[in-house]
């Protein structure tokens, strides 16, 4: 009686304990976000989005050259990173054979896991050593290596999740494999594609990282691609590490700028790959 | 067979230029070549990483991973402060981070009704993709002065006699980016476990139920060592982005080059060495040492890595077949 009685105890007090780490984990999101509202809201102006940051000591100020350096590097990463990932991933899902598309899948895996930073001192070695500069060509390679496994792995998911009897039909009606694949399955997983492009944008959007030695920063526009450009990301970190409060007014608003960009990103894609999803379960 | 014979077999020069018209053997061509430029590239990642760093394995040899001192001055380099800080932090990420995602995850694939439970996996899901700046932006604000004032006191009065909790609390060392990396890894986790607990067949639970455990011993003796290689996964994946982890890190880590035995001190891990003085190291013999650092966090999360894809695939190929 005693040691059911224990058993019972002791059921209770670990599924309340698993129940309270659910609660403590899932808060998390909302603590952060919270703070980076009530601290980063106030500090949000016209003038961040229009004027460059001033020097130490002055007040005011904007992010005008770190959101147009952000928007430049994802789209030289993006210019890089979606051809090859999608075609990469045709690849893998349509033509491949057996060894070949295990490797590259299991590279793909591999590069994913690599930390930013030495992706960083790689475009580093490749790139800055090469051009003799810091430039925002480095930093959107380097961007563009981040991106590519997320784009190739979500191409050949989607692509395999179109039923066979698709190509069949379309095989059947004397098109050609290349036309059975340009016409017929990418568009069918068009959606799913589109939305595994787009996290993995959202994922390099706020890499640090490998910005840090590649494409620098920079107090000022970056008037060509050749020079270093200041980025979201680097800024939020200088200013955050700076002793000045002024600074640390910038910092919260470009953290909470970037933190809603992606996470509204992120949203927008699980909703539309769980609604996917859904239809073709159903 | 007549037919065959009629229709004579088209030249082999017309029946290629057919095949080149068609555009498969092009596109297959292509495509290969982007799938391909995957591989050469990360084989080309680790040529560079072994090239910059010649220099310093050629003064240094192994005894680069056991020197205890940096000094750029004397152009003598040691990674074992580095190797030791990105060690203890990410074990301290781990002694956290396991027991809680772990927890969690029970609860949302045993408890949980599916609703609850898919919208808390889509918070935690969510949390992994905050960019680790901003974790690091919030942890100097909000982390650092809490352990500063509360967390690190508390723990000098309590267990101060430990070496592991002595010294000044400067709110800033391995304690700090340990729990900072512990939030960084816990959706891996929980989000991994919670899977690999899904997969589990419902026969098991009920076997167990029937014989009269109750609810959390079915859970704790029979689902869990069920999903263990899935969830023993999910923690080499955590650890693996624990180790290369870097810009949150860098901003509480304290940037201390000495190795010490409490948890309050400050201290530097590799990815953090690397962000802060890549840009300023001048010599060769400075740059490839740090190139190096790379090399060795790359080799160690490639393993890892290596290995977690392994067991996951294990669990989750189980689990379908016995379903």
């Amino acid at each position: 009686m005693n040691r059911t009685a224990f058993r019972n105890v002791l059921n209770n007090v670990m599924l309340t304990l698993t129940g309270l780490c659910t609660i403590i984990t899932s808060s998390v999101l909302f603590l952060i976000l919270g703070y980076l509202i009530y601290n980063g809201w106030r500090s949000l102006s016209w003038d961040f989005f229009t004027k460059l940051p001033l020097s130490a000591g002055e007040l005011g100020g904007g992010m005008a050259n770190a959101i147009l350096g952000s928007g430049v590097l994802i789209l030289i990463a993006a210019v890089i990173g979606i051809p090859v990932g999608f075609l990469g991933g045709i690849y893998l899902a349509e033509f491949g054979g057996k060894t070949f598309p295990m490797m590259v899948r299991y590279t793909a895996d591999l590069l994913n896991g690599v930390p930013s930073i030495v992706i960083g001192i790689f475009a580093w070695t490749v790139v800055v050593v090469k051009m003799h500069h810091f430039s925002s060509w480095a930093g959107g390679f380097a961007l563009s290596m981040m991106m590519v496994p997320i784009g190739l792995r979500a191409t050949e998911q989607f692509l395999r999740s179109v039923p066979s009897s698709l190509r069949e039909g379309s095989l059947a009606l004397g098109a050609s494999k290349t036309r059975t694949i340009l016409s017929v399955v990418v568009p069918a997983a068009r959606q799913g594609i589109l939305t595994g492009m787009i996290l993995g944008v959202a994922r390099i959007a706020g890499e640090t990282a490998p910005l840090l030695f590649t494409s620098f920063n920079n107090q000022f526009w970056a008037a060509s691609l050749n020079e270093p450009t200041a980025s979201l990301p680097v800024m939020i970190y200088t200013h955050a590490i700076s002793p000045y409060d002024d600074w640390h007014r910038l910092a919260w608003a470009s953290g909470l700028v970037l933190l809603v960009l992606v996470l509204i990103a992120n949203v927008a894609c699980r909703w539309v790959l769980s609604r996917g999803m859904s239809v073709q379960r159903g | 067979m007549a037919t065959v014979a009629a229709t004579a077999p088209p030249p082999a020069q017309a029946r290629k230029l057919a095949i080149w018209r068609d555009g498969d053997q092009i596109a297959h061509l292509v495509t290969l070549l982007f799938a391909a430029s995957v591989f050469v590239v990360t084989v080309y990642l680790v040529y560079q990483l072994w090239i910059h760093s010649g220099p310093s394995r050629a003064k240094f040899g192994f005894g680069f991973l056991t020197g205890r001192t940096w000094d750029p001055v004397a152009e003598n380099f040691g990674a074992l402060p580095f190797i030791y800080g990105t060690v203890l932090t990410s074990v301290l990420a781990l002694v956290i981070s396991v027991p809680l995602g772990v927890g969690a995850a029970i609860f949302l694939s045993e408890l949980a009704p599916p609703k609850l439970s898919n919208t808390c996996t889509f918070l935690v899901e969510l949390l992994a993709a905050v960019p680790s700046v901003i974790l690091g932006l919030l942890a100097i604000f909000t982390l650092v002065p809490i352990m500063r004032q509360y967390v690190e006191p508390f723990l000098k009065a309590t267990l101060g006699d430990l070496p592991l909790f002595q010294g000044p609390a400067y709110g800033v060392g391995y304690l700090t980016a340990g729990v900072i990396l512990a939030i960084m890894t816990f959706p891996f986790i929980i989000s991994i476990s919670r899977e690999a607990l899904l997969a589990v067949p419902r026969e098991q639970r009920e076997a167990a139920l029937a014989l009269g455990a109750t609810k959390w011993e079915s859970t704790w003796q029979v689902v869990v060592p069920f999903a263990r290689l899935g969830i023993i996964g999910s923690v080499f994946l955590a650890l693996a982005r624990a180790l290369g982890e870097t810009m949150a890190v860098t901003m509480v880590i304290g940037n201390d080059t000495g190795i010490h035995a409490s948890l309050l001190s400050p201290g530097y891990t590799i990815a953090a060495i690397i962000a802060n003085e890549f840009t300023e190291a001048t010599g060769d013999v400075y740059l490839s040492s740090l190139v190096e650092l790379g090399l060795v966090l790359f080799a160690v999360t490639m393993v890892l890595n290596g290995a977690a894809q392994l067991l996951i695939i294990a669990t989750t190929r189980k689990g379908s077949r016995r379903d």
